[in-house]
């Protein structure tokens, strides 16, 4: 059952004027955003780009500005973001849009990587496998930043990335801090280099909106003030 | 219902803290130009303290005064986000003695006054 139409604005890609940008999308209860910019790709305009995978808020490819604010359209239902009747939907701040609603999300994993947020492991399948204390302060930091599901909402909603192209983002610092908790990383020394480097946590200006939008609830902010200690922890101690 | 992404307090206690730094960072060199003619020209100094009697300027008093206060706590505020890993039960604890503290405080200068 229908209840009416929306008013939706899709930001499409300059060098497109072709291309519709308002479209009338009828309402049903039931809606997510990804299911209205769907509906716009299979009812009104087939040439429409989007990207979107699972559909229930785990492989974070689905994330776009919606009226302004970046979030996962396939766990945020169109009657929450409604301004009257209409929606305004763009691509991810921050990132380079390749077509309407795709981006390039390209510098945000390689500044995961330039943030050490890989494995660096010590032991051989010779080594007894490590006891992990699940209690541990360390652990409990470590077990809230896994659930980060890469979907690049705080990197979109942060005000120092767009002013700072080097700044490595909240995602990426918040992946350092994880494996710095994990007892079975032993990059300690290499992610402490990596995150007070240039782009480094220490660009952070704790303006918070990566934890106020974080759509999985987790508390990057938090993660990079952890950085901060840690980095100037090692600085008094010359490294050791 | 449309919100702009940055009406959040996270950011909006960033904005506060940074501007007010700006604004008291201007002012302080005004202020010791001021202070020094009390060495170099006195009755120059009398003339500009008799400005204070004027409402504009006692107005501006006031938000001079509220942005140290605004600067001074958001610097605690900052200085306790980053530096303190507390976790929120402690952090509240930590809310309530102060606010506790200032309302003695302030009861006392009540009484004072």
């Amino acid at each position: 059952m229908t209840l009416g139409v929306l008013k939706v604005t899709l930001e499409r890609s300059a060098g497109l004027e072709q291309a519709a940008t308002v479209f009338e999308v009828p309402a049903y209860e039931n809606q997510t955003v990804l299911d209205v910019v769907s509906w716009v790709q299979q009812n009104a305009d087939p040439t429409l780009s989007y990207r979107f995978a699972c559909r229930v808020g785990m492989c974070g490819s689905c994330a776009m500005m919606v009226n302004g604010v970046p979030r996962w359209t396939c766990r945020t239902h169109i009657s929450k973001v409604l301004d009257g009747d209409a929606v305004t939907i763009g691509p991810l701040r921050n990132l380079p849009v390749i077509k309407d609603l795709v981006v390039d999300m390209d510098p945000f994993f390689d500044k995961w990587v330039a943030a050490e947020g890989v494995h660096h492991g010590a032991l051989t399948r010779d080594d007894p496998i490590e006891a992990i204390d699940e209690q541990s302060d360390a652990r409990v930091e470590a077990n809230a930043g896994i659930e980060c599901i890469n979907c690049s909402v705080c990197y979109a909603a942060c005000d120092t990335v767009t002013s700072n192209a080097d700044y490595l983002g909240p995602a990426a610092l918040q992946r350092a801090w994880t494996l710095l908790n994990d007892t079975k990383d032993d990059g300690r020394a290499a992610i402490l280099d990596a995150v007070s480097d240039k782009g480094g946590c220490h660009n952070c200006h704790s303006m918070g909106s990566c934890t106020v939008y974080c759509p999985n609830d987790l508390d990057p902010m938090s993660a990079i003030a952890g950085l901060k200690r840690e980095t100037a922890k090692s600085f008094f101690k010359m490294g050791r | 219902m449309k919100t702009p992404a940055r009406a959040h307090p996270l950011w909006v206690a960033f904005i506060v803290h940074r501007v007010s730094g700006v604004g008291l960072a201007l002012f302080l060199p005004l202020h010791f130009w001021v202070l020094a003619m009390a060495m170099t020209d006195p009755d120059r100094l009398d003339g500009f303290l008799h400005l204070t009697e004027n409402s504009v300027v006692k107005l501006a008093e006031v938000g001079l005064v509220f942005g140290l206060v605004v600067h001074m706590f958001g610097g605690l505020r900052l200085m306790a986000l980053e530096w303190l890993p507390w976790t929120p039960s402690q952090k509240t604890l930590a809310a309530m003695a102060v606010a506790i503290s200032f309302l003695i405080a302030g009861l006392f200068f009540m009484k004072a006054i």
